[in-house]
């Protein structure tokens, strides 16, 4: 694809059960902002089905044009072709989506199609010269990344929490319904899709996560972290040996082999701060970590440190939010 | 069977500083590993070979050092090892690695199932293994958590995905990017290692590819290039309470309140 033609900025918002992810929703917001500076439009990309409603949040959230293809199941070599075509068709400059698991899975893919670069686990855009500029952290955010890709059009995945999401009601835009034929790209067959999760944990999209480790010490003591995030209106995270211990399950882990998370509030309890865990939640607006060990690495990220037994800490903490709870 | 793995090898240890004035990246020794998630990979790889006979070989790219984690790999058991080295590699983002590692791998003849690990502990895109699959034509499968049958033509594997897990089925060729978790990887046993110790591994340059334009590869070959490395902005503000439980839980939900979190 040729420089010159292409302008305007494409992003995929993902949905789940016809409701577009907030991930994507921020990126539209910052998407808004990059190319209204340019004098440019931001095309939104949903598939699935039933997705008029997700149109208009996408609208609101900053997209000035939706494209809405059906779709039933998530298949990555669909999904992938559909975004390949739609570039090829609308020539951005720039393409856009949440890091999640299927983020990561297809921006590479689409960015290989178009034979151009990926940025991935992106904090922040600037447009710089006319080049978009991606900062993204490395080595579990000891260090900060700035890259510029060669190619056209740009691709990049955003990490969550990366942008601000606003969502404007008078927003008005337009939804295109595109048919994209993509039969027998398909190699890999779906035969069965198994939710194997009791419940769906949302960890992304949290604004407040507590989150246990091995220094809980056992599953009873493991309760006190359910039952904090309870009192925070929280949801519970997880390291990787908490849940080796099977004190919680494996959709709760937070870190580089877990979920990517990025809430107002982190408490981390009875975590040593381990690069793999760390790299998972050090876009979290306020950390507060407790630990008895003062010079457990998990203080140098931590806005506030508690150095203290998790098992004496937290209950109090838990007595005392209910305690101002019930005023 | 013949089975390919892609292994690549890591620093050590993550604990790296940015020198302020020259914006070049310090790494804390010069230690260096196996990227932890292909040890699943070359356990998935030899699991298979175990039941179905077979070959298993091992791939890397990078400079002449990396020939360590082949040797690693010889002493868990892979039969033979390649190594794509040469200068003018060097630089490259994802899309001219995978480039390379597919041109390396055409050069090395037909494979029916190729392996890799999901990410790496150090650029850690996880975007490697399916960007591969694509330059040779092959399926993919990322996430890959589990397999569930293994046939003549093909494997059935479980895809890890964020609230689900889908059940898919390729035909072989394909490539699958394993997750950790599926094998506990076994440890590298000194017989082995000693058997291997003269083990030859094949070094394969650019003058090795069918693809001899030096454009399509390192830096030249790269669409994502670094502008600079710095180090993020340090908590300043960060405050350290001591004292006994009550104050300091009363102390942390005022702060928290203040702060509206809750
Ligand atoms: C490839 C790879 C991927 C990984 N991915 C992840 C990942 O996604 N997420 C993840 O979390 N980990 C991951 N890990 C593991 C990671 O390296 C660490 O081992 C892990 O994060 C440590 O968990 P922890 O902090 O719970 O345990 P530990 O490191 O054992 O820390 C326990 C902490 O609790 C403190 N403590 C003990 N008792 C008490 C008490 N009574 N009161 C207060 N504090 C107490 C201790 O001082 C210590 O600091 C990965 C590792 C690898 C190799
Ligand atoms: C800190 C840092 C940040 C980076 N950020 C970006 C970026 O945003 N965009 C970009 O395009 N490039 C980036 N790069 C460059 C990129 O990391 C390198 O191009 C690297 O070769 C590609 O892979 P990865 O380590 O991310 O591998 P991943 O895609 O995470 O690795 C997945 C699997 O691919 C296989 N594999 C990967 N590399 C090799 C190899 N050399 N030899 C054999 N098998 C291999 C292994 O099986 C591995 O488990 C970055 C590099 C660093 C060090």
């Amino acid at each position: 694809m040729s420089h010159s033609d292409a302008k305007n900025i494409m992003v995929y918002v993902e949905t789940v059960s016809d409701t577009p992810l907030n991930g994507g929703l921020e990126i539209l917001t910052k998407a808004h902002k990059l190319a209204a500076a340019r004098g440019e439009e931001v095309i939104a990309v949903l598939i699935g089905s039933n997705l008029e409603h997700a149109a208009n949040t996408a609208i609101m959230a900053g997209a000035d044009k939706v494209i809405l293809v059906t779709k039933d199941n998530y298949e990555m070599e669909v999904y992938e072709a559909i975004l390949t075509r739609l570039a090829e068709k609308y020539k951005p400059s720039l393409i856009l989506s949440a890091g999640t698991l299927v983020g990561k899975d297809i921006l590479p893919l689409v960015a290989g199609n178009l034979t151009t670069g990926c940025a991935v686990d992106v904090m922040e855009i600037t447009d710089k010269d006319g080049n978009f500029v991606f900062t993204c952290p490395v080595y579990g955010g000891t260090v900060l990344n700035d890259l510029v890709i060669k190619g056209t059009p740009a691709v990049a995945a955003v990490r969550s929490g990366a942008f601000e999401k606003e969502l404007v009601v008078e927003r008005t835009g337009e939804i295109i319904k595109e048919q994209v034929g993509v039969e027998n790209t398909v190699r890999a067959k779906i035969v069965e899709v198994v939710n194997e999760m009791a419940e769906t944990v949302n960890l992304e999209e949290a604004q407040v996560i507590v989150s246990g480790g091995r220094g809980m010490g056992n599953k009873e003591n493991f309760r006190l972290v359910e039952e904090l995030a309870l009192a925070c209106h929280g949801v519970v995270g997880a390291t990787r040996p908490a849940i080796e211990a099977e004190w919680v399950p494996r959709s709760h882990q937070v870190g580089q082999s877990g979920k990517i998370v990025a809430p107002k509030l982190y408490i981390a309890c009875g975590i040593s701060g381990a690069t793999q865990h760390v790299s998972g939640m050090i876009g979290s607006g306020y950390i507060v970590a407790v630990n008895k060990d003062e010079d457990a690495p998990i203080f140098d990220i931590a806005d506030v440190g508690i150095v203290g037994d998790v098992v004496k800490v937290v209950p109090l903490l838990i007595e005392e939010i209910k305690k101002i709870q019930s005023l | 069977m013949k089975i390919l793995v892609c292994i690549k090898q890591v620093p050590d240890s993550n604990k790296v500083e940015v020198d302020p004035v020259t914006g070049v990246l310090k790494r804390d020794g010069a230690a260096s590993k196996m990227n932890p998630y292909d040890l699943y990979a070359i356990e998935t790889a030899l699991r298979i070979k175990e039941k179905t006979g077979g070959m298993v070989d091992v791939i890397s790219m990078g400079p002449p050092q990396a020939m360590q984690v082949i040797k690693e790999a010889f002493s868990m058991g892979a039969d033979h090892g390649t190594l794509l080295s040469d200068r003018r590699f060097g630089g490259a983002d994802v899309l001219a690695t995978s480039y390379t590692l597919a041109q390396g791998i055409k050069s090395m003849g037909e494979y029916d199932l190729i392996l890799c690990g999901k990410q790496t502990t150090d650029g850690d895109t996880a975007q490697v293994g399916p960007e591969i699959a694509e330059w040779l034509n092959l399926p993919s499968v990322s996430n890959v958590v589990s397999i569930r049958m293994f046939e003549e033509d093909g494997i059935t594997v479980d895809m890890d995905l964020p609230d689900e897990v889908e059940v898919a089925k390729v035909k072989f060729p394909c490539l699958l990017a394993v997750d950790k978790d599926i094998f506990q990887p076994r440890l590298p046993s000194y017989v082995k290692k000693t058997e291997t110790k003269d083990r030859k591994i094949q070094i394969l340059t650019l003058d090795d590819m069918t693809d001899q334009d030096e454009l399509n590869y390192g830096l030249n070959g790269s669409p994502t290039q670094v502008q600079k490395i710095f180090p993020p902005e340090t908590n300043d503000k960060k405050e350290i309470w001591n004292g006994s439980g009550d104050m300091l839980a009363k102390k942390l939900f005022d702060k928290v309140e203040e702060l509206k979190f809750v």
